[in-house]
Protein backbone atom coordinates (compact mmCIF):
# COMPACT_ATOMS: atom_id res chain seq x y z
CA UNK A 1 0.00 0.00 0.00
CA UNK A 2 1.19 3.56 -0.52
CA UNK A 3 -0.03 6.81 0.78
CA UNK A 4 -0.35 10.34 -0.25
CA UNK A 5 2.49 12.88 0.52
CA UNK A 6 2.91 16.20 0.27
CA UNK A 7 5.37 19.06 -0.85
CA UNK A 8 8.10 18.84 -3.48
CA UNK A 9 6.00 20.78 -5.88
CA UNK A 10 9.23 22.89 -6.95
CA UNK A 11 11.10 19.72 -7.30
CA UNK A 12 8.62 18.15 -9.84
CA UNK A 13 8.58 21.02 -11.87
CA UNK A 14 12.50 20.97 -12.12
CA UNK A 15 12.46 17.56 -12.96
CA UNK A 16 10.05 18.07 -15.95
CA UNK A 17 11.92 21.25 -17.13
CA UNK A 18 14.92 18.65 -16.85
CA UNK A 19 13.42 16.08 -18.64
CA UNK A 20 12.18 18.84 -21.70
CA UNK A 21 16.23 19.87 -21.59
CA UNK A 22 17.11 16.03 -21.78
CA UNK A 23 14.66 15.08 -24.48
CA UNK A 24 16.26 18.45 -26.07
CA UNK A 25 20.16 17.15 -26.02
CA UNK A 26 22.75 19.41 -27.40
CA UNK A 27 21.06 22.70 -28.87
CA UNK A 28 24.16 22.86 -31.04
CA UNK A 29 22.05 20.18 -32.86
CA UNK A 30 18.96 21.07 -35.34
CA UNK A 31 15.96 20.00 -33.43
CA UNK A 32 14.07 16.69 -34.58
CA UNK A 33 10.24 17.71 -36.10
CA UNK A 34 7.26 15.52 -35.18
CA UNK A 35 6.92 15.31 -39.53
CA UNK A 36 10.72 14.15 -39.41
CA UNK A 37 9.97 11.54 -36.98
CA UNK A 38 6.54 10.41 -38.56
CA UNK A 39 8.71 9.82 -42.00
CA UNK A 40 11.83 8.79 -40.92
CA UNK A 41 10.72 6.39 -38.29
CA UNK A 42 7.62 4.34 -39.75
CA UNK A 43 8.30 1.70 -37.89
CA UNK A 44 8.57 3.58 -34.73
CA UNK A 45 5.58 5.02 -35.50
CA UNK A 46 3.63 1.62 -36.57
CA UNK A 47 4.24 -0.11 -33.39
CA UNK A 48 3.08 3.20 -31.26
CA UNK A 49 -0.15 3.20 -33.01
CA UNK A 50 -0.57 -0.94 -32.78
CA UNK A 51 0.01 -0.86 -28.97
CA UNK A 52 -1.08 2.69 -28.40
CA UNK A 53 -4.48 1.42 -30.19
CA UNK A 54 -4.55 4.52 -31.97
CA UNK A 55 -4.31 5.10 -35.93
CA UNK A 56 -2.92 8.35 -36.50
CA UNK A 57 0.72 8.29 -37.91
CA UNK A 58 0.75 12.37 -36.62
CA UNK A 59 -0.07 11.39 -33.07
CA UNK A 60 2.12 8.71 -32.73
CA UNK A 61 5.20 10.84 -34.07
CA UNK A 62 4.69 13.24 -31.70
CA UNK A 63 4.35 10.60 -28.45
CA UNK A 64 7.71 9.57 -29.68
CA UNK A 65 9.34 12.78 -29.88
CA UNK A 66 7.79 13.59 -26.14
CA UNK A 67 8.46 10.47 -25.10
CA UNK A 68 12.44 11.09 -25.61
CA UNK A 69 11.96 7.97 -27.59
CA UNK A 70 10.65 5.64 -25.38
CA UNK A 71 8.08 3.60 -27.21
CA UNK A 72 6.26 2.32 -24.16
CA UNK A 73 5.32 5.93 -22.68
CA UNK A 74 4.75 6.95 -26.66
CA UNK A 75 2.67 4.58 -26.33
CA UNK A 76 0.86 5.22 -22.87
CA UNK A 77 0.41 8.87 -23.77
CA UNK A 78 -1.72 8.00 -27.24
CA UNK A 79 -3.79 5.42 -25.20
CA UNK A 80 -4.61 8.71 -22.73
CA UNK A 81 -5.37 10.83 -25.72
CA UNK A 82 -7.24 7.96 -27.07
CA UNK A 83 -9.88 8.29 -24.51
CA UNK A 84 -10.57 11.94 -24.74
CA UNK A 85 -12.14 11.25 -28.14
CA UNK A 86 -15.51 10.06 -29.21
CA UNK A 87 -16.46 7.01 -31.36
CA UNK A 88 -18.06 8.10 -33.47
CA UNK A 89 -18.94 3.80 -34.73
CA UNK A 90 -17.30 0.89 -36.05
CA UNK A 91 -15.55 0.44 -39.27
CA UNK A 92 -16.95 -2.42 -41.38
CA UNK A 93 -14.40 -5.75 -41.15
CA UNK A 94 -11.17 -4.69 -43.19
CA UNK A 95 -11.34 -6.36 -46.19
CA UNK A 96 -7.32 -7.01 -46.67
CA UNK A 97 -7.97 -9.61 -49.52
CA UNK A 98 -8.24 -6.34 -51.66
CA UNK A 99 -5.31 -4.49 -49.75
CA UNK A 100 -2.72 -2.64 -52.17
CA UNK A 101 0.34 -4.58 -51.10
CA UNK A 102 3.65 -3.30 -50.87
CA UNK A 103 4.84 -6.51 -49.59
CA UNK A 104 3.40 -10.21 -49.56
CA UNK A 105 5.43 -13.38 -48.87
CA UNK A 106 4.71 -17.31 -48.59
CA UNK A 107 7.07 -19.76 -47.09
CA UNK A 108 4.88 -22.27 -48.00
CA UNK A 109 4.56 -21.70 -51.66
CA UNK A 110 7.31 -21.22 -53.67
CA UNK A 111 5.08 -20.36 -56.79
CA UNK A 112 1.68 -18.70 -56.22
CA UNK A 113 -0.32 -16.51 -58.22
CA UNK A 114 0.80 -12.62 -57.72
CA UNK A 115 4.59 -14.17 -56.65
CA UNK A 116 6.49 -13.13 -53.89
CA UNK A 117 6.64 -10.24 -53.32
CA UNK A 118 9.33 -8.50 -51.00
CA UNK A 119 8.79 -4.67 -50.44
CA UNK A 120 10.75 -2.78 -47.93
CA UNK A 121 12.19 -5.35 -45.93
CA UNK A 122 15.36 -6.30 -43.53
CA UNK A 123 15.27 -9.82 -44.69
CA UNK A 124 18.42 -10.75 -46.62
CA UNK A 125 20.33 -7.58 -45.43
CA UNK A 126 23.49 -8.24 -43.48
CA UNK A 127 22.94 -6.58 -40.08
CA UNK A 128 26.20 -4.58 -40.98
CA UNK A 129 26.33 -1.08 -39.81
CA UNK A 130 26.12 1.05 -42.73
CA UNK A 131 28.10 4.00 -42.25
CA UNK A 132 27.25 5.71 -44.66
CA UNK A 133 23.77 6.77 -43.23
CA UNK A 134 26.11 8.84 -40.66
CA UNK A 135 26.43 11.38 -43.58
CA UNK A 136 23.06 12.75 -45.38
CA UNK A 137 22.50 11.60 -48.30
CA UNK A 138 19.68 10.94 -51.38
CA UNK A 139 17.93 7.69 -51.23
CA UNK A 140 16.90 6.77 -54.55
CA UNK A 141 15.49 3.71 -54.65
CA UNK A 142 15.32 1.15 -57.17
CA UNK A 143 14.84 1.44 -61.01
CA UNK A 144 11.40 1.42 -61.67
CA UNK A 145 9.62 0.41 -64.98
CA UNK A 146 6.52 2.88 -64.67
CA UNK A 147 4.70 0.41 -66.59
CA UNK A 148 4.93 -2.44 -64.34
CA UNK A 149 1.89 -3.64 -62.27
CA UNK A 150 1.18 -6.12 -59.73
CA UNK A 151 -1.13 -9.26 -60.75
CA UNK A 152 -3.65 -10.28 -58.28
CA UNK A 153 -2.50 -12.24 -55.03
CA UNK A 154 -5.08 -14.21 -54.15
CA UNK A 155 -4.88 -15.82 -50.30
CA UNK A 156 -2.33 -18.42 -49.96
CA UNK A 157 -4.41 -20.31 -47.62
CA UNK A 158 -7.56 -19.92 -49.76
CA UNK A 159 -5.71 -22.99 -51.70
CA UNK A 160 -5.49 -25.00 -48.98
CA UNK A 161 -8.85 -24.36 -48.40
CA UNK A 162 -9.91 -24.78 -51.47
CA UNK A 163 -8.48 -28.70 -51.40
CA UNK A 164 -10.29 -29.41 -47.74
CA UNK A 165 -6.88 -29.34 -46.14
CA UNK A 166 -8.16 -26.87 -43.71
CA UNK A 167 -11.12 -25.15 -43.04
CA UNK A 168 -12.22 -21.78 -44.13
CA UNK A 169 -12.53 -18.99 -42.14
CA UNK A 170 -16.46 -17.68 -42.16
CA UNK A 171 -18.14 -15.01 -40.70
CA UNK A 172 -20.99 -16.52 -38.02
CA UNK A 173 -22.70 -13.31 -37.46
CA UNK A 174 -22.11 -12.84 -34.14
CA UNK A 175 -21.86 -9.45 -32.21
CA UNK A 176 -18.29 -8.33 -31.68
CA UNK A 177 -16.84 -8.04 -28.14
CA UNK A 178 -15.31 -5.25 -27.47
CA UNK A 179 -12.63 -5.33 -24.53
CA UNK A 180 -12.19 -2.01 -23.79
CA UNK A 181 -15.78 -1.43 -23.23
CA UNK A 182 -16.80 -4.76 -21.59
CA UNK A 183 -14.16 -6.42 -19.30
CA UNK A 184 -12.33 -9.79 -20.60
CA UNK A 185 -14.04 -12.62 -18.87
CA UNK A 186 -12.17 -16.15 -18.85
CA UNK A 187 -12.76 -18.69 -21.02
CA UNK A 188 -12.83 -15.38 -23.41
CA UNK A 189 -13.58 -15.73 -26.79
CA UNK A 190 -11.53 -15.60 -29.82
CA UNK A 191 -12.88 -12.14 -31.04
CA UNK A 192 -11.56 -10.63 -27.32
CA UNK A 193 -8.57 -12.93 -27.63
CA UNK A 194 -7.49 -11.17 -30.96
CA UNK A 195 -8.28 -7.61 -29.59
CA UNK A 196 -6.23 -7.97 -26.87
CA UNK A 197 -3.21 -9.53 -28.67
CA UNK A 198 -3.57 -6.44 -31.14
CA UNK A 199 -2.73 -4.23 -28.66
CA UNK A 200 -0.57 -6.41 -26.62
CA UNK A 201 2.86 -5.64 -26.68
CA UNK A 202 5.18 -6.88 -29.27
CA UNK A 203 8.12 -8.10 -27.39
CA UNK A 204 5.49 -10.00 -25.12
CA UNK A 205 3.62 -11.69 -28.38
CA UNK A 206 7.28 -12.29 -29.80
CA UNK A 207 8.79 -14.34 -26.55
CA UNK A 208 5.36 -16.52 -26.38
CA UNK A 209 5.84 -17.27 -29.77
CA UNK A 210 9.22 -18.26 -29.21
CA UNK A 211 8.19 -20.26 -26.27
CA UNK A 212 5.49 -22.63 -28.55
CA UNK A 213 8.38 -22.94 -31.10
CA UNK A 214 11.03 -24.15 -28.29
CA UNK A 215 8.82 -26.90 -27.35
CA UNK A 216 6.70 -25.06 -24.48
CA UNK A 217 3.20 -25.49 -26.63
CA UNK A 218 4.45 -26.42 -29.74
CA UNK A 219 1.99 -26.55 -32.41
CA UNK A 220 4.67 -26.40 -35.60
CA UNK A 221 3.67 -23.02 -37.85
CA UNK A 222 4.65 -22.18 -40.99
CA UNK A 223 4.12 -18.74 -41.98
CA UNK A 224 1.69 -19.08 -44.75
CA UNK A 225 1.15 -15.73 -45.74
CA UNK A 226 2.60 -12.78 -44.74
CA UNK A 227 0.80 -9.34 -46.50
CA UNK A 228 1.41 -5.74 -46.01
CA UNK A 229 0.11 -2.96 -47.66
CA UNK A 230 -2.90 -0.19 -47.12
CA UNK A 231 -6.48 -0.88 -47.01
CA UNK A 232 -9.49 0.73 -46.93
CA UNK A 233 -11.52 1.79 -44.70
CA UNK A 234 -15.23 1.86 -44.33
CA UNK A 235 -17.99 2.80 -41.90
CA UNK A 236 -21.63 3.50 -41.91
CA UNK A 237 -22.93 6.57 -40.18
CA UNK A 238 -26.21 6.14 -38.79
CA UNK A 239 -27.18 9.39 -40.50
CA UNK A 240 -26.50 7.79 -43.75
CA UNK A 241 -27.57 4.25 -44.09
CA UNK A 242 -24.63 3.47 -46.34
CA UNK A 243 -21.30 2.99 -45.77
CA UNK A 244 -18.33 5.47 -47.23
CA UNK A 245 -15.27 4.74 -47.15
CA UNK A 246 -12.83 7.17 -44.89
CA UNK A 247 -9.64 6.60 -46.42
CA UNK A 248 -6.94 3.99 -46.50
CA UNK A 249 -4.69 2.60 -43.49
CA UNK A 250 -1.97 0.47 -43.70
CA UNK A 251 -1.86 -2.55 -41.79
CA UNK A 252 0.16 -6.67 -41.64
CA UNK A 253 -1.17 -9.27 -41.74
CA UNK A 254 0.00 -12.65 -40.86
CA UNK A 255 -1.66 -16.21 -41.38
CA UNK A 256 0.17 -18.96 -39.70
CA UNK A 257 -0.46 -22.61 -40.93
CA UNK A 258 -0.50 -24.94 -38.20
CA UNK A 259 -0.36 -28.67 -37.38
CA UNK A 260 -3.32 -30.60 -37.84
CA UNK A 261 -6.22 -32.04 -36.40
CA UNK A 262 -9.28 -33.81 -37.43
CA UNK A 263 -10.95 -37.50 -35.65
CA UNK A 264 -9.08 -40.03 -38.38
CA UNK A 265 -6.92 -39.43 -40.78
CA UNK A 266 -8.89 -38.66 -43.92
CA UNK A 267 -10.30 -35.64 -41.89
CA UNK A 268 -7.14 -34.52 -41.04
CA UNK A 269 -7.03 -30.59 -41.47
CA UNK A 270 -4.37 -27.74 -41.01
CA UNK A 271 -5.00 -25.27 -38.26
CA UNK A 272 -4.64 -21.16 -38.14
CA UNK A 273 -2.89 -18.39 -36.41
CA UNK A 274 -3.85 -14.77 -37.94
CA UNK A 275 -2.48 -12.09 -36.52
CA UNK A 276 -3.37 -8.07 -37.30
CA UNK A 277 -1.34 -5.01 -36.86
CA UNK A 278 -1.62 -1.29 -37.65
CA UNK A 279 1.32 -0.24 -39.83
CA UNK A 280 4.29 -2.09 -40.84
CA UNK A 281 4.66 -4.65 -38.38
CA UNK A 282 5.52 -8.22 -39.37
CA UNK A 283 7.43 -9.19 -36.41
CA UNK A 284 4.06 -7.87 -34.62
CA UNK A 285 1.72 -9.62 -36.27
CA UNK A 286 3.86 -13.13 -36.97
CA UNK A 287 3.96 -12.66 -32.58
CA UNK A 288 0.38 -12.40 -32.78
CA UNK A 289 -0.48 -15.24 -34.85
CA UNK A 290 2.09 -17.90 -33.33
CA UNK A 291 0.22 -17.09 -29.48
CA UNK A 292 -3.54 -16.62 -31.38
CA UNK A 293 -3.04 -20.37 -32.71
CA UNK A 294 -1.68 -21.51 -29.31
CA UNK A 295 -4.36 -20.09 -27.47
CA UNK A 296 -7.04 -22.15 -29.31
CA UNK A 297 -5.69 -25.04 -27.64
CA UNK A 298 -8.84 -25.71 -25.87
CA UNK A 299 -10.88 -25.61 -28.88
CA UNK A 300 -8.76 -28.19 -30.81
CA UNK A 301 -8.57 -30.35 -27.04
CA UNK A 302 -4.98 -29.84 -26.79
CA UNK A 303 -3.13 -30.33 -23.28
CA UNK A 304 -2.01 -27.08 -21.92
CA UNK A 305 1.27 -27.76 -21.51
CA UNK A 306 3.32 -24.12 -22.07
CA UNK A 307 2.62 -20.64 -20.97
CA UNK A 308 1.71 -19.55 -24.85
CA UNK A 309 -1.44 -21.22 -23.93
CA UNK A 310 -2.85 -20.17 -20.81
CA UNK A 311 -5.06 -17.93 -21.58
CA UNK A 312 -5.86 -16.06 -18.78
CA UNK A 313 -1.98 -15.69 -18.77
CA UNK A 314 -1.30 -14.23 -21.83
CA UNK A 315 -4.39 -11.69 -21.93
CA UNK A 316 -3.89 -10.77 -18.12
CA UNK A 317 -0.22 -9.78 -19.13
CA UNK A 318 0.18 -8.63 -22.46
CA UNK A 319 -1.01 -5.41 -22.15
CA UNK A 320 2.52 -3.25 -21.88
CA UNK A 321 0.64 0.01 -20.56
CA UNK A 322 -0.69 -2.18 -17.72
CA UNK A 323 2.17 -4.30 -16.81
CA UNK A 324 4.08 -0.52 -16.54
CA UNK A 325 1.70 1.03 -14.44
CA UNK A 326 1.67 -1.91 -12.22
CA UNK A 327 5.78 -2.26 -12.14
CA UNK A 328 6.25 1.76 -11.76
CA UNK A 329 3.73 1.94 -8.91
CA UNK A 330 6.71 0.26 -6.99
CA UNK A 331 8.23 3.65 -6.95
CA UNK A 332 4.82 5.74 -5.21
CA UNK A 333 5.60 5.69 -1.44
CA UNK A 334 5.24 2.96 0.35
CA UNK A 335 6.55 4.02 3.48
CA UNK A 336 4.29 2.98 5.76
CA UNK A 337 3.89 -0.31 4.35
CA UNK A 338 7.82 -0.76 4.75
CA UNK A 339 8.28 0.95 7.99
CA UNK A 340 6.50 -1.90 9.18
CA UNK A 341 8.07 -4.41 7.93
CA UNK A 342 10.90 -3.25 9.27
CA UNK A 343 9.67 -3.09 12.68
CA UNK A 344 8.70 -7.06 12.04
CA UNK A 345 12.18 -8.36 10.40
CA UNK A 346 13.92 -5.93 13.33
CA UNK A 347 11.58 -7.61 15.95
CA UNK A 348 12.34 -11.12 14.45
CA UNK A 349 15.67 -10.96 15.00
CA UNK A 350 15.71 -9.65 18.18
CA UNK A 351 13.91 -12.49 19.33
CA UNK A 352 16.15 -14.51 17.59
CA UNK A 353 19.66 -13.22 18.81
CA UNK A 354 17.83 -13.20 22.41
CA UNK A 355 16.77 -16.65 22.61
CA UNK A 356 19.64 -18.49 22.75
CA UNK A 357 21.27 -16.15 25.10
CA UNK A 358 18.33 -17.23 28.02
CA UNK A 359 19.22 -20.39 26.95
CA UNK A 360 22.85 -20.78 28.03
CA UNK A 361 21.38 -18.79 31.34
CA UNK A 362 19.70 -22.01 31.97
CA UNK A 363 22.00 -24.74 31.52
CA UNK B 1 -5.84 -5.27 -55.55
CA UNK B 2 -6.47 -2.11 -57.23
CA UNK B 3 -8.06 0.68 -54.11
CA UNK B 4 -9.86 2.62 -56.82
CA UNK B 5 -12.04 -0.03 -56.94
CA UNK B 6 -14.25 0.27 -53.48
CA UNK B 7 -15.21 -3.13 -51.33
CA UNK B 8 -17.57 -4.37 -54.11
CA UNK B 9 -19.91 -5.72 -50.88
CA UNK B 10 -20.84 -2.32 -49.71
CA UNK B 11 -21.25 -0.37 -52.79
CA UNK B 12 -25.03 0.22 -52.81
CA UNK B 13 -27.11 -0.74 -55.55
CA UNK B 14 -28.99 2.32 -56.29
CA UNK B 15 -25.84 3.84 -58.81
CA UNK B 16 -26.73 7.26 -57.81
CA UNK B 17 -25.75 6.52 -53.80
CA UNK B 18 -22.91 4.08 -55.57
CA UNK B 19 -21.41 7.18 -57.36
CA UNK B 20 -21.44 9.20 -54.25
CA UNK B 21 -19.91 6.27 -52.17
CA UNK B 22 -16.85 7.05 -54.94
CA UNK B 23 -17.20 10.42 -54.73
CA UNK B 24 -17.01 10.20 -50.84
CA UNK B 25 -13.74 8.03 -51.03
CA UNK B 26 -11.98 10.46 -53.08
CA UNK B 27 -12.53 14.18 -51.03
CA UNK B 28 -11.83 11.73 -48.20
CA UNK B 29 -8.80 10.95 -49.43
CA UNK B 30 -7.76 14.03 -50.93
CA UNK B 31 -6.60 16.03 -47.75
CA UNK B 32 -4.41 18.84 -48.50
CA UNK B 33 -5.45 18.57 -51.85
CA UNK B 34 -9.05 19.92 -51.38
CA UNK B 35 -7.16 23.41 -50.60
CA UNK B 36 -6.44 24.08 -53.82
CA UNK B 37 -10.53 24.16 -54.42
CA UNK B 38 -11.29 26.17 -51.32
CA UNK B 39 -12.56 29.58 -53.00
CA UNK B 40 -14.21 27.91 -55.47
CA UNK B 41 -16.45 25.17 -52.95
CA UNK B 42 -17.01 28.25 -50.96
CA UNK B 43 -18.78 30.81 -53.16
CA UNK B 44 -21.99 29.99 -52.09
CA UNK B 45 -23.46 30.69 -48.79
CA UNK B 46 -23.79 27.65 -46.77
CA UNK B 47 -23.69 26.93 -42.67
CA UNK B 48 -22.69 24.36 -40.49
CA UNK B 49 -24.88 21.82 -39.25
CA UNK B 50 -22.21 20.16 -37.43
CA UNK B 51 -18.99 22.04 -37.57
CA UNK B 52 -16.22 19.60 -37.89
CA UNK B 53 -15.83 17.20 -35.19
CA UNK B 54 -12.58 14.98 -34.42
CA UNK B 55 -13.23 11.57 -33.09
CA UNK B 56 -12.31 7.90 -33.55
CA UNK B 57 -13.54 4.72 -35.45
CA UNK B 58 -13.34 1.50 -34.25
CA UNK B 59 -11.30 -0.66 -37.08
CA UNK B 60 -12.68 -4.25 -37.17
CA UNK B 61 -10.55 -7.28 -38.94
CA UNK B 62 -11.38 -10.45 -39.56
CA UNK B 63 -10.05 -13.87 -38.53
CA UNK B 64 -8.48 -15.23 -41.05
CA UNK B 65 -9.26 -12.08 -43.11
CA UNK B 66 -12.15 -13.78 -44.14
CA UNK B 67 -14.22 -14.88 -40.91
CA UNK B 68 -15.67 -13.13 -37.60
CA UNK B 69 -15.16 -9.86 -37.31
CA UNK B 70 -12.90 -8.38 -34.37
CA UNK B 71 -11.76 -5.18 -32.98
CA UNK B 72 -8.38 -3.96 -34.15
CA UNK B 73 -7.68 -0.82 -32.78
CA UNK B 74 -9.48 2.79 -32.94
CA UNK B 75 -7.99 5.60 -35.73
CA UNK B 76 -8.58 9.30 -35.75
CA UNK B 77 -11.16 10.85 -37.82
CA UNK B 78 -13.43 14.12 -38.64
CA UNK B 79 -16.98 14.54 -39.14
CA UNK B 80 -18.71 17.43 -40.62
CA UNK B 81 -21.93 18.27 -42.04
CA UNK B 82 -22.91 21.84 -44.09
CA UNK B 83 -26.17 22.84 -45.43
CA UNK B 84 -25.92 25.27 -48.62
CA UNK B 85 -28.63 28.25 -49.25
CA UNK B 86 -30.54 25.92 -51.26
CA UNK B 87 -31.18 23.13 -48.77
CA UNK B 88 -28.76 20.85 -49.65
CA UNK B 89 -26.97 19.18 -47.18
CA UNK B 90 -23.42 18.02 -47.70
CA UNK B 91 -21.67 15.71 -44.95
CA UNK B 92 -18.01 14.18 -45.05
CA UNK B 93 -16.10 11.30 -42.95
CA UNK B 94 -12.27 11.94 -43.23
CA UNK B 95 -9.93 9.63 -41.84
CA UNK B 96 -7.57 12.18 -39.65
CA UNK B 97 -7.69 15.04 -37.60
CA UNK B 98 -7.64 17.68 -40.02
CA UNK B 99 -11.23 20.04 -39.54
CA UNK B 100 -10.42 22.87 -42.69
CA UNK B 101 -10.03 18.95 -45.13
CA UNK B 102 -13.63 17.71 -43.51
CA UNK B 103 -15.01 21.27 -43.54
CA UNK B 104 -13.95 21.29 -47.88
CA UNK B 105 -15.17 17.72 -48.31
CA UNK B 106 -18.46 18.28 -46.96
CA UNK B 107 -19.03 21.56 -48.87
CA UNK B 108 -18.08 19.31 -52.13
CA UNK B 109 -20.36 16.73 -51.00
CA UNK B 110 -23.49 19.15 -51.27
CA UNK B 111 -22.03 20.83 -54.22
CA UNK B 112 -21.95 17.23 -55.72
CA UNK B 113 -25.43 16.70 -55.22
CA UNK B 114 -26.86 19.58 -57.20
CA UNK B 115 -27.36 20.49 -61.02
CA UNK B 116 -23.64 21.61 -60.99
CA UNK B 117 -22.66 17.73 -60.35
CA UNK B 118 -21.15 17.32 -64.11
CA UNK B 119 -19.17 20.26 -63.34
CA UNK B 120 -17.70 19.29 -60.14
CA UNK B 121 -17.10 15.65 -61.28
CA UNK B 122 -14.75 16.66 -64.14
CA UNK B 123 -13.37 19.51 -61.99
CA UNK B 124 -12.86 18.54 -58.87
CA UNK B 125 -13.25 14.50 -58.51
CA UNK B 126 -11.91 13.61 -61.56
CA UNK B 127 -8.42 15.10 -61.73
CA UNK B 128 -8.61 14.47 -57.69
CA UNK B 129 -8.90 11.07 -58.15
CA UNK B 130 -6.20 10.73 -61.12
CA UNK B 131 -3.89 11.92 -58.90
CA UNK B 132 -4.94 9.20 -56.52
CA UNK B 133 -4.67 6.73 -58.78
CA UNK B 134 -1.54 7.86 -60.69
CA UNK B 135 0.06 7.29 -56.52
CA UNK B 136 -1.20 3.98 -56.68
CA UNK B 137 0.22 2.94 -59.82
CA UNK B 138 3.64 4.50 -59.13
CA UNK B 139 3.48 2.71 -55.64
CA UNK B 140 2.40 -0.65 -57.18
CA UNK B 141 5.23 -0.13 -59.86
CA UNK B 142 7.64 0.18 -57.18
CA UNK B 143 6.44 -3.11 -55.36
CA UNK B 144 6.55 -4.79 -58.96
CA UNK B 145 10.57 -4.53 -58.51
CA UNK B 146 10.58 -6.81 -55.82
CA UNK B 147 9.13 -9.44 -56.82
CA UNK B 148 11.00 -12.38 -57.19
CA UNK B 149 11.31 -16.50 -58.50
CA UNK B 150 12.80 -18.42 -55.78
CA UNK B 151 14.66 -21.47 -57.04
CA UNK B 152 14.90 -24.08 -54.46
CA UNK B 153 18.05 -25.98 -54.85
CA UNK B 154 18.81 -29.87 -55.16
CA UNK B 155 20.38 -30.50 -51.65
CA UNK B 156 23.23 -33.92 -51.37
CA UNK B 157 23.39 -36.54 -53.79
CA UNK B 158 20.28 -37.04 -56.28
Amino acid sequence: MYVAVKGGERAIDNAHLLLAKKRRGDTSIPELSVEQVREQMPLAVARVMSEGSLYDPQLAALAIKQAAGDLMEAIFLLRAYRTTLPRFGASAALDTTQMQLTRRISATFKDLPGGQLLGPTFDYSHRLLDFALLAEGEQPGPQVDPQAELSPCPRVLDFLADEGLMAREVDDGAAVPDITREPLDFPASRAQRLQALARGDEGFLLALGYSTQRGYGRNHPFAGEIRIGEVEVWLEPEELGFAVPLGDIEVTECEMVNQFVGESAEQAQFTRGYGLAFGYAERKAMGMALVDRSLRAAEYNEEVEGPAQQEEFVLMHCDNVEAAGFVSHLKLPHYVDFQSELELIRKLRKQASEQPAAEEQRA
Amino acid sequence: MNRATPQSKLLHSDPQIAARQRWMGVLARAGTGLAAYESALKEVDYQLIRAPEIGMCLVRGRMGGTGSPFNLGEMSMTRCVVRLADGRTGYSYVAGRDKQHAELAALADAHLQGSEQPHWLSRLIEPLAAVQHAQQVAKAAETATTQVEFFTLVRGED
